[in-house]
């Protein structure tokens, strides 16, 4: 799926696939025992992605231009990146076993005692919430500083545009 | 079975290696973006694969469940992919505003045109 998206030329198509792709990824989280995260990359990853994406596209060409063609150099960049860390894995533990490392350090205290802690039954909202709401914090400061950045971008061009009165002003949507 | 143990990672790692190549050698930015979030999404998938036991209920807290998957991970890619649309939205709004000011998205007509004439 995502080699058919990276070789679509038609950056809509492409679009679009990435917005099953996602959904096919959020359909995995669930399968893995993850129905917060399957929840969130749906509505986000497969949502709010590929309505970034068009409203992106609606302001750009819409079709890819031929390039290079294949490019060598990144190709065995690639492929030695990814065997390298393919050799990596085998130090790292099976999946699914649940004497993991992973498994040993602050989740059995989450799982145990987050319900006299905090008193509700989920235990991902609660550590969101509350264990790690510092955290939560933080992103909220990101997608602030992201807002932020959008709107400079974007808003700053709306301005220069006007200046010159002359210049013809082409049909563009804000975010 | 313990080669297939593994097979996470090899997905995992097959994702990443895809988006990374997009990122590496294609020309349109927007392609570059959609690579960016495939390798994102590749390291979602570590992690939550990482934090699942075989035989486990989502962490839920219900009675007579005694084996849950490891709910750090979620948490923590529940904030990787929020802030993930964040770095997606900065970046097409960079690719929207090199379009408005070059004529284009493509990397190779913008090295031409900075090689030609300058631009303002």
């Amino acid at each position: 799926m995502a080699v058919a998206v990276l070789r679509m030329r038609d950056l809509f198509a492409a679009v679009m696939l990435f917005a099953i792709y996602s959904l096919v990824s959020a359909s995995l989280f669930a399968v893995l025992d993850a129905g917060d995260v399957a929840l969130t990359e749906a509505a986000v990853g497969a949502g709010i992605s590929t309505i970034l994406m068009l409203v992106a596209l609606s302001l750009a060409p819409r079709h890819e231009d031929r390039g290079r063609g294949r490019n060598l150099t990144a190709l065995v960049v690639v492929l030695v990146t990814g065997a390298t860390l393919v050799y990596a894995t085998w130090d790292l533990p099976p999946f699914g076993a649940a004497d993991n490392p992973i498994h040993q350090h602050v989740a059995p205290y989450y799982l145990e005692e987050s319900y006299k802690d905090i008193g509700i039954p989920n235990v991902v909202a609660s550590v969101l919430a509350s264990y790690r709401s510092i955290d939560t914090l933080g992103e909220v400061y990101v997608i602030f500083t992201a807002g932020i950045g959008v709107m400079m971008l974007l808003g700053a061009t709306r301005k220069r545009r006007r200046q010159p009165a002359d210049e013809p002003i082409e049909g563009e949507e804000g975010e | 079975m313990d080669w297939l143990g593994h097979f996470n990672y090899w997905v995992v790692i097959f994702l990443m290696m895809t988006g990374f190549y997009a990122v590496i050698a294609r020309g349109n930015m927007v392609k570059i973006i959609i690579g960016l979030n495939i390798f994102q999404t590749s390291v979602f998938i570590l992690f939550i694969s990482a934090g699942k036991i075989i035989g486990a209920s989502s962490p839920v807290l219900e009675k007579g469940v005694d084996l849950y998957s490891n709910p750090l991970p979620h948490v923590l890619i529940l904030t990787a992919i929020v802030v993930g649309v964040a770095t997606t939205a900065v970046g097409l709004a960079l690719a929207v505003r090199v379009r408005e000011n070059y004529g284009s998205i493509q990397d190779d007509q913008l090295t031409e045109e900075e090689d030609g004439e300058p631009n303002t």
